[in-house]
């Protein structure tokens, strides 16, 4: 089956018009967060509920994808009323419902005039939360595929090109690498065989952001995927995620078997001559196959271990073909820019970070979740307005962005624009999107053990400096923490954070060393109270002989 | 190392149950999917854990002949990806995250607490065979840290309390759980 616009149009006007038939509508979060603290349940009781009171045509239930504010779970919108419940039990159920043509349930409401939902701007996760992500006509009805039904058929490769140079998206993956000028050495990549990958790998141990958004809304990526590869000539593509993400592989194959269904992927994507077929491939629990070369490998069922770039993979990638990858967030972005607009898109950031990104906020912040901001939004805006500060009257301390590869951020920068550069200069980077708020009983000679370890055991062995490196620097650090290292040790800390950074084969390695230099930059006297004094200045460390 | 993982001496699958040929009735789907190609290894594996708890060694001969791939790039494979086990696990598994945000959660108390109450580590399964200890690295519920996956179930706002209680009703046969 092939679509036109007017098919298109149609199932949108179907669904609008049977949403807009009900009286009132709950959507229930059925994100992972949610889901582990009982919404299935809740949903199940209330569309019972709403049967056993012969209600079925005035009240609508429907499961939706993340809500934003996680450390709340349960959470439902209410979207006839603009309300949001919080911590919804069962036994509220049949309180709700009475409550629908009244005023809220005092106890359960959960402030939507907070800066949290009113500083956000939603591009990336503008249906999330409200769309159920199970099926393609509520996407459609939301201007799903549209984006692509324009780029097929009234732009060329060139023009999307363009527009997607022109609203100056970079890589959400980390890197930050301009997103037009990749696709374009992908189109002028010689062959006839090319490959799209979207990297969802997700390897930052502290970051939701690709999760949530392939569990809410996973036709978006599959919009953006299939507009890639028309611009870059390419016709296959692959999805790569982490195995450690069942719900999200889950709806991908869903969302997968509908799109192909209404011929949105398959051969003659509406009625045009260009086909494309995707596949969902599996991870297996390995960081560094989020590194593109690994990744590859790991798609062609290898060991995951990265190869020395140049060449890049959109000339040599995937069996040897073009190759290129791009991260979900990145891919999630293309649709709106396509339906919207580059110059709408580079309205928004600042000068050289355009548009928003979705950072997963977490750690020893009062709102964790998910929040969707545009480039340059203050850290001190992400933390203490829109986080809503340190729980329980703690004192901030430090900010960790870009997980591994990236470093903790003290109080000093706290006013600082959060984009790309801004977070290099400062020794962090961007990364995919982690941000782990850390407070006064965090020791950061710890937390820069933490990531060593992380890295050490996640090193693939291939090249000596990470694979030794790691564990040198581990165990160092592993002294200072227990309170028995000498000033000479400190001395070697710093030259083998140096040689790794300097000599490793690939980003791993090469930015593994990022959370010890940023600790070590702003956080000395921690590093020295340990060796001089014997001293946690956190209290969190115990000393080598406490620990036997 | 080899120890625990392939017998260089065995050959042939085991005599198979009718539970077993539905077992692997899975795997050989999976296999067919890839076309039997090389490429298929990393989702077949997944699904022999699937099926059979663990990677089974004449299993995993048996993948290598079917796939067409070295015994010893299906091992390699199978000990480079965190997500396989060449172990059985116990009766029930415990996974832990010891992600970012449950670190500074306290998700590395919860595990010191386990290997002194419990008596395991990471990777480790109780002499009873009744439950396994395993780590995550991030299950995506920071929002929740610290978080866990109870034979399956993510649970979040974890306290080393929570969690010795429910490990103590599997070793203690509660029907219930
Ligand atoms: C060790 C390592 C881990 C990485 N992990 C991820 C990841 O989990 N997700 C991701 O999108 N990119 C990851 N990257 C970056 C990718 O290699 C690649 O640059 C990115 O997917 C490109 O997409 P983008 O241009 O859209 O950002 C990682 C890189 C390294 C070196
Ligand atoms: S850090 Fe534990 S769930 Fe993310």
């Amino acid at each position: 089956m092939t679509l036109n616009i007017e098919d298109l149009q149609q199932i949108a006007r179907i669904e609008k018009s049977k949403k807009d038939g009900f009286q009132h509508r709950i959507n229930v979060c059925l994100a992972a967060g949610c889901l582990s603290c009982g919404s299935g349940l809740i949903k199940e009781a209330l569309e019972k509920e709403v049967t056993r009171r012969g209600l079925d045509s005035w009240c609508k239930i429907t499961g939706v994808g993340c809500l934003g504010l996680c450390a709340e779970g349960p959470l439902l919108s209410l979207p006839t009323s603009g309300s949001y419940y919080q911590g919804v039990q069962v036994s509220d159920v049949p309180e709700i419902l009475d409550s629908l043509n009244g005023s809220p349930v005092a106890r359960l409401v959960c402030p939507a005039e907070t800066p949290f939902f009113q500083r956000q701007v939603r591009i990336v996760t503008e249906n999330c939360g409200r769309i159920d992500p199970e099926r393609i006509e509520e996407y459609i009805a939301e201007d799903g595929y549209a984006g692509l039904y324009q780029a097929l058929t009234q732009m060329t490769p060139q023009e999307i090109i363009d527009q997607v140079s022109g609203s100056g998206l970079r890589g959400r993956g980390g890197a930050g690498y301009p997103t037009g000028l990749k696709w374009m050495s992908m189109a002028k990549a010689m062959g006839s065989t090319k490959f799209i990958i979207c990297n969802g790998d997700e390897g930052d141990p502290g970051a939701f952001m690709d999760r949530s958004v392939l569990e809410s809304d996973p036709h978006r990526v599959i919009e953006g995927m299939v507009i890639a590869g028309y611009a870059t000539g390419a016709n296959q593509g692959f999805i790569y995620v982490r195995a450690e993400y069942p719900l999200a592989v889950k709806r991908l194959r869903l969302a997968l078997s509908q799109a192909e269904r209404m011929g949105m992927i398959g051969n003659n994507i509406f009625n045009t001559s260009f086909h494309f077929n995707l596949q969902v491939r599996l991870g297996a629990g390995a960081f560094v196959c989020g590194e593109e070369t690994a990744l590859i490998a790991s798609i062609e069922g290898r060991m995951g271990r990265p190869r020395p770039r140049p060449p890049f993979p959109v000339e040599f990638g995937l069996w040897d073909h073009p190759t290129m990858i791009n991260n979900v967030e990145t891919l999630a972005n293309i649709a709106p820019i396509i339906r919207r607009g580059s110059q709408w898109f580079a309205g928004i950031g600042t000068e050289k970070s355009k548009g928003t990104k979705v950072f997963a906020l977490a750690g020893k912040v009062v709102n964790t979740g998910l929040i969707e901001i545009p480039m340059g939004t203050s850290l001190r805006d992400i933390v203490f307005a829109i986080g809503g500060g340190i729980p329980q009257g703690g004192r901030f301390k430090a900010v960790q962005t870009g997980g591994p590869s990236g470093g903790c951020i003290p109080e000093q920068f706290l006013d600082m624009p959060v984009d790309y550069d801004s977070l290099a200069q400062v020794g962090s980077i961007m990364g995919s999107g982690g941000m782990i708020v850390m407070d006064a009983s965090s020791c950061m000679v710890d937390v820069a053990r933490f990531f060593m370890e992380f890295c050490m055991s996640e090193s693939c062995g291939k090249c000596v400096p990470c694979r030794v490196g790691t564990r040198q620097i581990y165990d160092i650090l592993g002294k200072i923490t227990a309170s028995r290292a000498t000033m000479a040790e400190f001395t070697m800390l710093e030259d083998l954070c140096d040689l790794i950074k300097n000599t490793s084969l690939c980003g791993l390695g090469q930015s593994a060393p990022n959370p010890v230099l940023t600790t070590l930059k702003y956080f000395r006297d921690e590093y020295l109270a340990h060796i001089h004094d014997r001293q946690c200045l956190a209290g969190a460390c115990k000393k080598a002989e406490e620990v036997l | 190392m080899l120890a625990e993982g392939i017998n260089p001496n065995a050959t042939a699958l085991p005599a198979t149950s009718p539970a077993q040929d539905h077992r692997l009735r899975m795997v050989n789907r999976t296999m067919q999917l890839y076309r039997n190609e090389p490429h298929g290894l990393i989702e077949t594996l997944h699904t022999v854990q699937e099926s059979f708890g663990y990677l089974e060694e004449p299993i995993l001969r048996y993948v290598a002949a079917a796939l067409q791939v070295p015994l010893s790039r299906v091992y390699a494979v199978a000990t480079f990806y965190h997500s396989f086990t060449l172990r059985p696990p116990g009766e029930h598994t415990c996974v832990i995250c010891r992600g970012t945000a449950c670190y500074i959660g306290g998700s590395g108390q919860i595990l010191d607490r386990i290997k002194e109450k419990v008596g395991i580590a990471t990777g480790e399964t109780t002499a009873d065979g009744k439950v396994s200890l395993l780590e995550a690295r991030c299950l995506g519920s920071c929002g929740l840290a610290p978080a866990g996956v109870f034979d399956g179930e993510v649970t979040g706002k974890l306290s080393p309390e929570k969690v010795l209680e429910k490990i103590g009703r599997w070793q203690h046969h509660d029907p219930e759980h």
